[in-house]
């Protein structure tokens, strides 16, 4: 009795794991540069609501998610700040070669919290505050387009003391939230909300373009919702929420 | 050796400099708490004492978001960096040593308290009816007799702040020179993927951590050994 009470457990079991697994909705790992937090979060609830398939989203910097990818992170896509890594994730063979694209080109702002003191590039030049914040140059392409801002004006040597660095353009924005630098060079889709302080969208001529790159890793090639969700950030509800929050898509400059 | 970056050996420097500014403050700052926690018997005794435990228990974040609110312009931060011109305390060194020392404070009167405990009332009762002031049995009885504590406490409070990196990284800003500590200069490193340098740091830092905890060890052992 005992016996044939514990084969239709273990029956009952069986089917329960087979049944759950046998679901159509699958799961993915996206690795997100912290700039497109807010628009990938929009995107993946696009996505499940679309396909049923769930996009766990980290957001960090492309070098921190870049340093973790080679070292076997169990992402199965990388939404880059920048074409470098992903470039160099593809030579690496840890990415798949052509699932690589541009899906959204990104502008840099100059924000301050205090109205009236952001003017334009003689804000730069004039260097009246104290602090002025930017992301880390050599981990988050936001930050490397500062510094090159800053050079393309002249004035980096007269600014670098003043220079406070956070680890992602997350943070660089909340030292300007926060009151605690005056200014700071932050990313244009974080200042969706409403509009607030002052701002000076730096001109593109001073900086190359933040061009930021998709690619899918190795590990997601044959997991559904990984390809679903590069084809769904190719597809025009996705690339309408990109242009929303102030991005220029690929082939569109 | 000679070929690495200047950067990293002024990362080296703050880090000791910061550790050791913030160790001599809580020496300073934590003995008479201490003291006061080990003879105190009052009811709301444990109450302070459990408010200097927190930060064994909270994560850095924690302390570095308040630190990032009440540093800034809007908080007593701003304040007293206004008395130099400034406009906040984050950024700063001396921004960092008042976040090392409320996240090290623990390390050191802990210990330091529980030196004290233990000596118990008797030498002190001894020392009054010697005609020894309270002040004089102090340095004269108890300093003394803690020294295993205090030497603990100094050494663990050095080590807990070379040790620490959430809270800077949310506080500091990484400013070579003022607030890029050697934890911070390792995940920028590491960011970069620039391994050797990585490597380098990492790696003195687990020889340092091996040295410590030896000597604590040993400390603790010669204390007791000496301890009928």
């Amino acid at each position: 009795m005992r016996f044939a009470k514990s084969v239709r457990l273990a029956a009952g079991i069986a089917t329960w794991i087979l049944t759950s697994t046998t679901l159509p909705a699958a799961q993915t790992n996206v690795a997100v540069a912290a700039n497109f937090t807010e628009v990938a979060k929009e995107i993946a609830a696009a996505f499940k609501a679309k396909t049923g398939h769930e996009a766990v989203l980290s957001f960090g910097t492309s070098g921190q998610f870049y340093t973790q990818i080679t070292q076997g992170a169990p992402f199965q896509v990388l939404l880059s700040a920048d074409d470098a890594r992903p470039k160099k994730l593809v030579e690496d063979g840890l990415a798949v070669p052509h699932s690589r694209f541009t899906y959204a080109i990104g502008k840099l702002v100059l924000w301050s919290k205090t109205p009236g003191l952001v003017k334009g590039e003689e804000t730069l030049t004039a260097a009246s505050f104290s602090k002025l914040s930017i992301c880390n140059p050599v981990a988050a392409p936001y930050g490397a387009a500062a510094i090159e801002t800053m050079k393309s004006l002249k004035v980096l040597e007269i600014l670098q003391p003043k220079l406070v660095e956070g680890a992602t353009i997350t943070q660089a924005y909340q030292f300007v939230e926060t009151g605690n630098a005056e200014l700071g060079f932050v990313a244009l889709s974080q200042l969706m909300g409403p509009e607030t302080g002052s701002r000076w969208l730096v001109p593109q001529e001073l900086y190359s373009p933040i061009r930021q790159d998709a690619v899918l890793l190795r590990s997601g090639a044959s997991n559904e919702a990984a390809t679903g969700f590069i084809a769904f950030l190719r597809g025009p509800e996705a690339r309408a929420v990109i242009e929303r929050y102030g991005y220029v898509l690929d082939g569109q400059s | 050796m000679g070929d690495l970056p200047p950067d990293l050996w002024q990362s080296v420097w703050l880090t000791i400099e910061l550790a050791a500014i913030t160790t001599v403050v809580l020496l300073v700052v934590g003995t008479p708490l201490a003291w006061w926690l080990a003879r105190s018997k009052a009811w709301w005794t444990e109450a302070v004492a459990t408010v200097i435990a927190l930060p064994l228990v909270l994560p850095p974040t924690v302390l570095g978001f308040y630190l990032l609110v009440t540093l800034g312009p809007n908080g007593p931060g701003g304040l007293i960096a206004s008395l130099w011109g400034g406009r906040t305390l984050a950024f700063t060194f001396e921004g960092l040593i008042v976040g090392s020392v409320l996240y090290s404070s623990p390390f050191v009167v802990q210990p330091i308290r529980n030196a004290f405990a233990a000596i118990g009332d008797r030498p002190l009762e001894v020392a009054a009816t010697l005609r020894a002031s309270p002040c004089r049995a102090f340095w004269t009885v108890a300093v003394p007799q803690a020294r295993p504590g205090f030497l603990t406490g100094a050494v663990l409070g050095f080590a807990h702040t070379v040790g620490e990196f959430g809270l800077v990284l949310m506080i500091g800003g990484s400013i070579p020179g003022r607030t890029k500590v050697l934890s911070i200069a390792i995940f920028d490193y590491v960011e970069a993927s620039r391994w050797r340098e990585a490597n380098i740091l990492a790696g003195g830092m687990v020889i340092f951590a091996f040295v410590v905890i030896l000597t604590m060890t040993l400390i603790e052992k010669r204390s007791a050994g000496g301890r009928p």
